[in-house]
């Protein structure tokens, strides 16, 4: 009961108005085996925005954002309580079926893993597995408009049937982006999207990140703090395993209450 | 003797290497560390007397041969060259105080053997001193030498590391010289069984009974040689095989990488892999005794069911066929196909199952969409090893397939495969200027060049498949 009724206050205190809740997790405890990994981890997202989890290695912030796309079932003994909304419905139910809840929740890994096929199958890998698109022309249809919407199209548009393990790590990045967008998520989370690219590809992935925000509920967790006061209206702290702070991003960044989230991101712990 | 010396060579490496050490350490921090300058001393006091040692045991016997043959008495250069070669045997072995051999009486030379049987002991003892008196003075001469350069800028790491490298060459250099000698003799063989049978009639023709060029009245007739039924019976065996390896092997290794939990994991791998262990002819008679006998027994038993020409032909089947040691072999391969596929479709990165997983594809379909088409390449690769070695493989089709040529491509009929022939053409008695003999060779260097191809095919396949991740 107490939790919740936190949970009340921080969505009246902490959110900007107009953007309505999209993901709520309330009370998460996340153990590897014996191991607890997370606790009691309580927050919202709210739709139409960039939420950042910044934090030191190790500190939960990777393994909570795999909470949301149930990617944690795929690990052997890690087990995950507690309850996730999204649109104000449990996903972390065991009757859920994860493979549904993926198709609502895309996402985009640390390293750009584009698979060993051509450029356009990569893109219509979901759609073709989801059976979204009827016929050749329609899918077609789908695979131009990821493209685009992920800023590849140009790029792109003239050897769609290369193998996509051939573009650079950046146009990587975005070809993974495009098949992400390509079924039609809700939510886009992103484990550290931009660390393994350089300076300009980097810039290129957040300006990115600034248009899909328009249409998605974007998670990203990231190393740099300057990443996620550039991208991000909400920013999360992690340490040890705890959310210790949570707000708009300017309020983290220029008047976070906490003394460890000071520490960290004016770099005198990390 | 010789063989105390050679102790003796090793104290005094490990004399060399402590001296060594210790007149480097004595002198300070040099260029190279003192262990290296103390394996520089004991490198140069072992290896030319040791190399001497090696010349002496390998080639001494001849040497002194030679020396004792040099003076023959006319009575000896008289008789034929292998009588000669046996009469300095004996009279080294009498020297040595050994029996003689006894393959001929040298009564009336007896005291011609008697005087070089005295010789040779005297020439032996002499050589003998020579020689570990050379090996001594080499191995005190290069200690010294090397002692005495030690100084410390003496690169004695660049050296030493110049004869390790010279040793790893020498290695290097046997192995492929071995390989190219074995291709060499297979060769040269082959060359000679077709002066006498043309490749063409080799190759293609459809006829195979080597048996009836032995009769002295008869020259190899070119039909005798017709290799078709033999790549036929081959290419049956192996396909059987690889029907049953393939799939199974396969699947056995996407359970083993993608759905088995760890500890099932932990009983099924290393069980196929005692598969691996198996020796073939073991195999073999497993096809023979157990296999063959319930094949046999069922098509007879079909056979009887159904009655007619087929049912006829179902109840006169026999133990060995093409299917018995297709299956069989096909058996011994799944660990081979298998464990080979397991190690590769583990090697697909773990994130583009995630990111596969992460897009709503299920299991199966992650599988079957992205893990397998990244993997295939490798699978590949592993099949034609396994093909390659279904061709190679010896006994199974030897107890389990028949002996008769038949160019067929039922796998109810005996048939018999190119090593099945090469190991009836090359036991027993044997005349190699034959051309029975040596169609073995042509056999052999035909099988060679497949399996070559096969296997460098597949190594192509499998380095470009590398690429794609690392």
């Amino acid at each position: 009961m107490q939790m919740t009724k936190n949970v009340t206050l921080a969505r009246a205190e902490a959110l900007p108005d107009h953007a309505p809740i999209k993901i709520n997790a309330m009370g998460i405890n996340v153990f590897y085996g014996e191991k607890q990994a997370l606790f009691d981890v309580s927050i919202a997202c709210p739709d139409r925005a960039v939420t950042a989890l910044i934090g030191p290695s190790g500190c939960g912030k990777s393994t909570f954002l795999r909470c949301i796309n149930r990617m944690n079932d795929t690990i052997v003994g890690c087990r995950v309580d507690g309850r996730i909304e999204i649109d104000n419905e449990d996903v972390n139910l065991k009757s859920l079926d994860p493979v549904v809840l993926r198709s609502r929740v895309g996402m985009v890994f640390q390293k750009p893993n584009p698979f060993p096929k051509s450029i356009f199958d990569n893109v219509a890998y979901g759609p073709k597995i989801h059976g979204f698109a009827s016929s050749k022309s329609e899918l077609e249809g789908i695979v131009e408009h990821s493209l685009k919407k992920a800023g590849l199209w140009g790029e792109v548009a003239d050897r769609l049937h290369q193998p996509g393990t051939g573009l650079s790590g950046g146009q990587q990045q975005r070809l993974v982006i495009a098949r992400a967008i390509a079924v039609n998520p809700e939510v886009i989370l992103m484990d550290e999207p931009c660390s393994a690219l350089d300076p300009i590809a980097t810039a290129k992935i957040e300006e990115l990140m600034d248009e899909l925000r328009e249409q998605y509920c974007i998670v990203i967790v990231t190393h740099s703090m300057a990443q996620a006061a550039r991208v991000s209206q909400r920013t999360a702290f992690f340490h040890l395993g705890r959310l210790v702070e949570a707000g708009t991003t300017e309020a983290i960044f220029t008047n976070p209450t906490d003394p460890r989230t000071q520490d960290y991101i004016t770099g005198r712990s990390g | 003797m010789v063989w105390i010396v050679l102790v003796l060579l090793t104290a005094l490496s490990a004399l060399a290497y402590g001296l060594g050490r210790r007149k480097a350490k004595a002198a300070g921090k040099g260029h190279s560390r003192p262990n290296y300058q103390g394996a520089y001393v004991a490198l140069w006091a072992v290896v030319p007397a040791g190399l001497l040692l090696a010349v002496v045991l390998v080639f001494g016997g001849r040497i002194e041969h030679a020396m004792l043959s040099a003076d023959a008495p006319a009575a000896v250069a008289e008789l034929p060259s292998e009588q000669q070669e046996v009469f300095y045997g004996d009279a080294r072995a009498l020297a040595a105080g050994k029996a003689t051999s006894g393959t001929y009486d040298f009564g009336p030379l007896k005291a011609h053997l008697d005087a070089k049987a005295a010789q040779s002991a005297r020439q032996h003892q002499i050589f003998l001193t020579a020689a570990i008196g050379l090996a001594i003075a080499l191995a005190l001469g290069g200690f010294a030498l090397a002692f005495s350069r030690l100084k410390p800028d003496f690169r004695a790491r660049n050296r030493v590391e110049g004869w390790v490298s010279g040793l790893l060459i020498a290695c290097s250099t046997l192995a492929v010289l071995t390989t190219i000698g074995i291709v060499a003799s297979l060769a040269f063989e082959a060359f000679r069984f077709f002066q006498s049978v043309s490749p063409l009639a080799f190759l293609f023709g459809t006829e195979w009974s080597p048996q009836i060029a032995m009769r002295t009245d008869q020259v190899a007739a070119d039909g005798a040689f017709g290799a078709v039924p033999l790549f036929a019976g081959t290419f049956l065996v192996m396909l059987i095989a690889m029907i049953v390896a393939a799939p199974i092997g396969l699947y056995s290794a996407i359970y083993l990488s993608e759905y088995a939990h760890k500890t099932s994991r932990g009983v099924i791998k290393p069980l196929l892999e005692v598969l691996a262990g198996i020796p073939t002819v073991v195999y073999g008679f497993f096809a023979a005794l157990t296999v063959g006998p319930i094949f046999r027994a069922f098509f007879n038993w079909v056979g009887a069911q159904t009655g007619g020409p087929l049912g006829d032909y179902l109840m006169q089947v026999q133990n060995q066929m093409a299917l018995t040691a297709g299956v069989v072999m096909g058996i011994m391969l799944i660990p081979f196909v298998s464990s080979l596929s397991d190690d590769i479709i583990n090697a697909v990165p773990q994130s583009l199952r995630d990111g596969s997983l992460a897009m709503g594809a299920t299991k199966s379909e992650t599988i079957k969409n992205v893990v397998l088409p990244a993997a295939l390449p490798g699978v590949m690769a592993a099949m034609l090893l396994a093909v390659s070695r279904a061709i190679g493989e010896t006994m199974i089709v030897t107890m389990a397939a028949g002996l008769q040529a038949k160019l067929t491509l039922n796998p109810l009929e005996t048939v018999t495969t190119v090593t099945v022939q090469i190991v009836t053409l090359l036991t027993g008695d044997q005349e190699f200027d034959s051309p029975k003999t040596l169609a073995a060779f042509g056999l052999g260097l035909t099988l060679f060049l497949v399996t070559l191809t096969l296997n460098v095919i597949a190594m192509r396949v499998v380095q470009k498949y590398r690429e794609q991740y690392d």
